[in-house]
């Protein structure tokens, strides 16, 4: 190779190398999902059974009913008469446009997941504000979820587990746990130092520093990450839509391919409406919880 | 009553991830200057010696960055040392194993805090029966409790509000109530009066020593205030870049300071308003008997007017009217003279 040819061409692979690299990993996964692909799924069972049970539910009950229910939930998670009409005004339009059904998919998919985010992310966020080192190791990790493109981490997902509701739900948590780990960590590192001192010099016990002081304090953070990960979910349900999730993402979908303005504009409205009534709801849940910042003397 | 209750002996506390190996560097000489530029460790404490007596409230002062904080912290080993023994009652609370260190700060210690440290989002009442909540105690007893010390410290009424919907002096007689609550018999009072504004603070002050007087904790208490020192403190230590300059009785501080260091410190006190007369009067009795009487416990301040009516001797009587013994115009001229 002369001097010149080195600095203006990259000095690459060779195309033969390259391709037998992508092709023994691709092999091996690929053998490695026909092994184990079945055991996978069946760990995922429970989770699809209840997905399942709860869509039908949301699908089966009387919309009326429904209506009733989420109202109800809306009240009393925020508190507000003008957003549980507004809402309610909001779910009559979207049941006229004939859209209930999807909503209904959406809503479980959404809370199915939101649930497993909060399970699995406020113990990990845990986790990380107690030792640096797992801080250092988890956070790259969350980085590469929220900005890796969803289609890549989905070939695997699907390669492992076919087209469906678990793999749409995989990617769905794997977009919007980062949020609620993130903020559950932060919240507990901004706790007082001197409140979680005096727990301390008063004999507490790690659980009881962690249950006492830090959760408590932290809670309005968590729930700032809690109201995330739902916006994230949602901005979701499109793309999940792709392989195979019901919901308010298909008909969007659809509409793109044939071009269907209206129909796309109505199920994306569905989508923001929504995403408006979890977002109001679980602020003004998220800021009842900190009542005892209110009144301040200062 | 001269027990004593907590005995600290060759306390050494350097911070930084290498401080057990430059230990003996500090034993040798290696001062606080040249720790930090060459090694780039802090000297938190140097070889501190206190025997603290029981039921007595001994008052550690020291400038920001002295170390009394520090200090306090390793009573209840908040703080680990890096060599040394902290000794509660003949037990090393260095030695404790986790479980133990826990049931003693439980039982045995309560602590208050400069800002406070108070749970924002519980109420009053629970926030004073944090201790007993943590050691499990019975709910409805362990309010009871709470109630009880509500009440002593002056904030009926204020059961179920909030810590930020009261004020500074308020939220520091919680802290002082929640560590009272858990009836420890030391009480670690880290600069608890410090944030308070001066008239507060005077009130706390002479609230605690009204408690004093029935409780006989004994009281460790942090500040970097003189008066606030001489006013409660039996005896008072003096801190220095870590090291501990004097230990003494208030009296020996004000008439004979250690060093440049604690000179400073004294020398804008009234010593005649501090000083109380039995610190320096004579126990002669047979002569003193004719001359017009001060109580032993009055300050100096308060024979003054008598010295410049004329009078050149007066004597001295204790708390039953008794007369114990004499104090000379001379006496005093020759304390107000040092200033």
């Amino acid at each position: 190779m002369n001097f010149t040819e080195f600095f203006t061409s990259f000095p690459e692979m060779s195309k033969s190398g390259l391709r037998t690299f992508k092709k023994t990993i691709d092999g091996a996964y690929r053998q490695f999902s026909r092994e184990y692909g079945d055991s996978i799924e069946a760990v995922f069972d429970p989770v699809l059974f209840f997905l399942i049970w709860f869509e039908k539910l949301l699908q089966n009950s009387p919309w009326i009913i429904v209506i009733i229910v989420f109202l109800a939930l809306i009240y009393f998670g925020s508190r507000s008469i003008y957003l549980t009409i507004g809402s309610f005004f909001a779910f009559i339009f979207i049941g006229y446009f004939g859209m209930w059904e999807d909503t209904m998919s959406t809503v479980s998919i959404i809370g199915v997941c939101t649930f497993l985010s909060i399970g699995f992310g406020i113990p990990i966020g845990i986790l990380m504000s107690g030792s640096d080192r797992a801080r250092a190791s988890i956070s790259p990790i969350l980085d590469i979820m929220q900005t890796m493109p969803s289609f890549v981490y989905l070939i695997p997902v699907v390669m492992l587990l076919g087209i469906g509701k678990i793999p749409g739900l995989l990617a769905v948590v794997i977009y919007a746990i980062p949020p609620i780990i993130r903020l559950t960590d932060l919240g507990i590192r901004e706790v007082d130092k001197e409140v979680l001192e005096a727990a301390e010099a008063f004999g507490a016990n790690r659980s009881q520093k962690l249950f006492r002081v830090q959760l408590p304090l932290a809670l309005p953070t968590i729930f700032a990450g809690i109201n995330q990960t739902i916006m994230m979910a949602l901005a979701m349900v499109v793309i999940a839509s792709m392989i195979g999730v019901k919901g308010l993402g298909q008909p969007v979908l659809k509409a793109i391919a044939n071009q269907y303005f209206t129909m796309g504009l109505l199920n994306g409205l569905a989508i923001v409406v929504l995403a408006i009534i979890f977002d109001r709801v679980s602020q003004s849940f998220g800021k009842r919880l900190q009542q005892h910042r209110l009144g301040s003397h200062e | 009553m001269s027990n004593i209750k907590i005995k600290i002996e060759n306390l050494y506390k350097i911070f930084g991830p290498d401080a057990k190996g430059l230990t003996s560097a500090v034993k040798d000489g290696l001062d606080k200057d040249d720790l930090l530029a060459k090694h780039n460790h802090v000297l938190g404490l140097d070889n501190i010696n206190i025997d603290i007596e029981e039921q007595s409230i001994q008052v550690i002062m020291g400038l920001s960055g002295s170390g009394k904080s520090t200090l306090i912290r390793h009573i209840n080993r908040l703080i680990e040392p890096t060599e040394g023994v902290v000794m509660v009652d003949n037990q090393d609370v260095t030695k404790l194993n986790k479980s133990e260190l826990l049931e003693f700060r439980r039982n045995r210690t309560g602590m208050v805090f400069q800002r406070f440290g108070l749970f924002p989002h519980q109420n009053i009442v629970d926030n004073v029966q944090l201790g007993l909540s943590i050691k499990g105690v019975d709910k409805s007893e362990s309010n009871q409790t709470a109630m009880f010390w509500i009440d002593k410290v002056g904030l009926n009424g204020f059961e179920y509000k909030f810590p930020n919907q009261l004020s500074g002096g308020m939220q520091q007689r919680v802290g002082l109530a929640r560590a009272l609550a858990n009836d420890p018999d030391i009480l670690l009072m880290d600069e608890a009066f410090s944030a308070l504004d001066p008239l507060i603070r005077s009130d706390m002050q002479d609230q605690l020593l009204e408690l004093q007087k029935n409780l006989k904790k004994t009281i460790v208490f942090i500040t970097h205030d003189l008066d606030e020192a001489l006013k409660l403190g039996d005896r008072i230590a003096i801190l220095n870049g870590g090291k501990l300059v004097q230990d003494g009785k208030p009296e020996d501080i004000l008439l004979s300071p250690a060093d440049e260091y604690v000179t400073n410190f004294v020398k804008d006190v009234n010593r005649t308003k501090v000083l109380k007369i039995k610190t320096i009067m004579k126990d002669s009795i047979q002569s003193a008997s004719d001359y017009p009487k001060v109580a032993m416990d009055s300050n100096i301040e308060s024979c003054l007017p008598l010295f410049l009516d004329g009078e050149s001797v007066l004597s001295v009587t204790d708390d039953e009217k008794n007369i114990v013994g004499s104090i000379s115009r001379e006496e005093v001229a020759s304390i107000l003279k040092r200033y």
